[in-house]
């Protein structure tokens, strides 16, 4: 009997037996995610609020002065927020003109043999740790944005410099780090565009180049969308490599400034934090769940946009 | 049957699943570093030969000192108290010792409200603390070294200097006379014991201007070696070639001088209890006996710390 269950000639109710196991397992598998997010969420809610009212929602969200140890602590990260903002929406700029043209190049242009070279390397991108970027950062960009940084504020009294650890080389380690995100799913959904289009648009006379940005990528928007918002996702969630690379201090986020992002405040002063300053660090760990959820809507509202339009 | 075999399967399977979750969050007690292991050996080694006073008026409660000690604090002193209490539970098997590290005011508080018996702070206490009847047990002293790249010509800062620099006065070297060069400063993040310990040591609580607030001593240090130009602070036991440390009121930065108090970057490390070390019962006692040993300083130097007296 053993053996034989498992076929499909096999008697009905081991068969039926199986059917019901394999049910149970995927609600249960089902539910354990379902059940971490909800207590994730609830945590971050219990633990992130507290501080909020202890120190007033203003005086943390729009204050700019961070000094959690002083005889009388300050808590505002409005700098911190603006940073992973700053950082982010640069890194985007940055990463997803090189992230798209790639995937064109992947799915368009290159001859098959150059493309058998060019999307491992892509997979072995998304593979790398991210310490190894952020290592990386320490060692070539720090002293290359340390010789610019010389270079720009020389003889500048008012400059603080600070050793090429700033917003530039944390915006830079972030944009190669979407790359593959951004590149994987693009090319999908430049590849999933059907394949009459272009056929009729070379038809009509249009060259490649033409096809490719006037009929190709204008189908595969939603797709292409869809990549920058998960590229945001994973810029903003980043920590180890930019704390790393960014020097860590909280100032403004200029250019040559050292600055904080969210996960890199929560993640340098954790370890050693203790009562109001710890709730605090969780209200900043809750404003970037805030922020990542806001991203998922978003993600969630253009798939369902996209699907919609491709119906009709 | 075999449904039922299914559904065991796969309770067993969460199980296992919830016990390694609950698992990877439970694990910040006691750690053993090779280092560690390796000043356990030297210390025991020496020891077992030559019967000190402190080890012979302790040796007849050997035998009979059964229960645990809990010490919580400063995680500056982590390495030093869990090479204690590693060596300490080698002498002693029947008691436990069991070591937290979570910051020098959160071990105070534990051993005022009972419940640690020894809270580990890595400076002095405060009058505040003192008032509730905590007494300022130092068992060893910490220097702190002011780094900067090798390749920097300036060798000695006053501490007025120092000061400068890190409030944001001074911020080229050839206004120390070295090279026309900005200065990196560099230190650590906030809620750090050294950096508090900096900061109070040179009076610059909240007025240091950091360039770089960098989470590990390590970090300070690849970055003022690999940073021409900055400048940052570490402790003394983890100086290497790669830095230049900085003389200070040309005083260079060895345990002698900091035993001596000539070096003014230095603080104690404290094993506060409640009321006095004889007060206390038999298991702390012999703790703090051992402590003061000549096999405990020899611990206390095997970590790189200075012993107290």
């Amino acid at each position: 009997m053993q053996p034989k269950s498992y076929s499909i000639f096999g008697g009905h109710g081991s068969k039926s037996g199986i059917e019901h196991a394999a049910e149970v397992i995927f609600t249960i598998c089902g539910f354990f995610a379902v059940l971490a997010v909800a207590s994730i969420s609830i945590y971050m809610l219990t633990s992130g609020t507290p501080a909020l009212f202890k120190v007033g929602i203003l005086d943390i969200l729009f204050g700019s002065v961070w000094k959690p140890d002083a005889a009388i602590p300050s808590f505002g990260i409005l700098y911190v927020i603006l940073t992973s903002i700053v950082g982010t929406a640069l890194a985007i700029v940055i990463g997803v003109p090189i992230g798209v043209m790639t995937a064109v190049f992947l799915a368009e242009v290159a001859p098959k043999r150059l493309a058998n070279i060019v999307r491992p390397a892509v997979e072995l991108l998304a593979g790398i740790p991210s310490v190894i970027y952020g290592l990386l950062g320490i060692l070539i960009l720090n002293p290359l944005m340390y010789d610019l940084e010389l270079e720009i504020f020389k003889g500048s009294s008012t400059h603080q410099f600070t050793g090429g650890a700033n917003l530039i080389s944390a915006v830079l380690v972030l944009a190669l780090m979407i790359l593959p995100t951004v590149i994987n799913i693009s090319e999908t959904a430049l590849r999933s565009v059907p394949h009459h289009l272009r056929s009729a648009s070379l038809a009509l006379g249009a060259t490649k180049i033409q096809t490719i940005f006037q009929v190709v990528i204008p189908a595969a928007k939603s797709g292409i969308i869809t990549a920058i918002v998960l590229g945001t996702g994973r810029a903003i969630g980043e920590a180890m490599a930019i704390s790393l690379v960014s020097g860590s201090s909280v100032n403004f986020p200029l250019p040559f400034h050292s600055v904080r992002f969210l996960t890199t405040a929560i993640v340098s002063e954790m370890s050693y934090a203790s009562g109001l300053h710890k709730q605090v660090l969780f209200t900043i760990g809750l404003v970037l769940f805030v922020f990542i959820m806001l991203i998922n809507v978003m993600l969630n509202s253009l798939l369902k946009k996209g699907a919609d339009k491709n119906d009709k | 049957m075999k449904k039922n075999l299914i559904k065991i399967l796969t309770a067993a399977g969460m199980a296992v699943l919830t016990m390694g979750a609950i698992a990877g969050c439970s694990s910040n007690t006691t750690e053993t570093t090779a280092a560690e292991t390796k000043a356990a050996e030297t210390t025991t080694a020496s020891g077992s030969g030559d019967t000190t006073t402190a080890a012979a008026t302790t040796a007849e409660k050997t035998a009979d000192l059964k229960g645990s000690i809990s010490m919580v604090g400063s995680t500056s002193m982590e390495k030093l108290a869990t090479a204690l209490s590693e060596v300490f539970m080698e002498k002693y098997p029947g008691v436990t010792v069991q070591a937290e590290f979570v910051g020098s005011g959160a071990g105070v508080e534990a051993v005022t409200n009972g419940a640690s018996d020894i809270g580990n702070a890595s400076r002095n206490l405060k009058d505040e603390e003192k008032s509730k009847g905590i007494i300022e047990n130092i068992v060893a002293i910490d220097g702190i070294a002011v780094a900067t790249d090798p390749s920097n010509a300036v060798d000695n800062l006053t501490k007025d200097q120092l000061i400068a620099i890190y409030n944001g006065t001074t911020t080229n070297w050839k206004d120390l006379g070295g090279a026309d060069q900005p200065i990196v400063v560099i230190g650590r993040e906030s809620g750090s014991g050294t950096r508090s310990a900096f900061e109070e040591l040179l009076k610059l609580e909240d007025a240091c201007k950091y360039s770089n607030e960098l989470d590990s001593t390590g970090a300070v240090m690849a970055k003022v070696a690999s940073t021409p130009g900055s400048i940052g602070y570490v402790s003394l036991d983890v100086l290497d070639n790669t830095v230049k440390t900085f003389k200070l009121e040309n005083v260079d930065p060895t345990p002698e001088n900091i035993k001596a108090g000539s070096y003014f970057l230095s603080r104690p490390f404290v094993m506060a209890t409640k009321g006095e070390v004889s007060k206390q019962n038999d298991n702390v006692k012999a703790l703090f006996d051992y402590i003061y040993s000549d096999e405990g300083k020899e611990l206390v130097k095997s970590v790189g710390l200075i012993p107290a007296n």
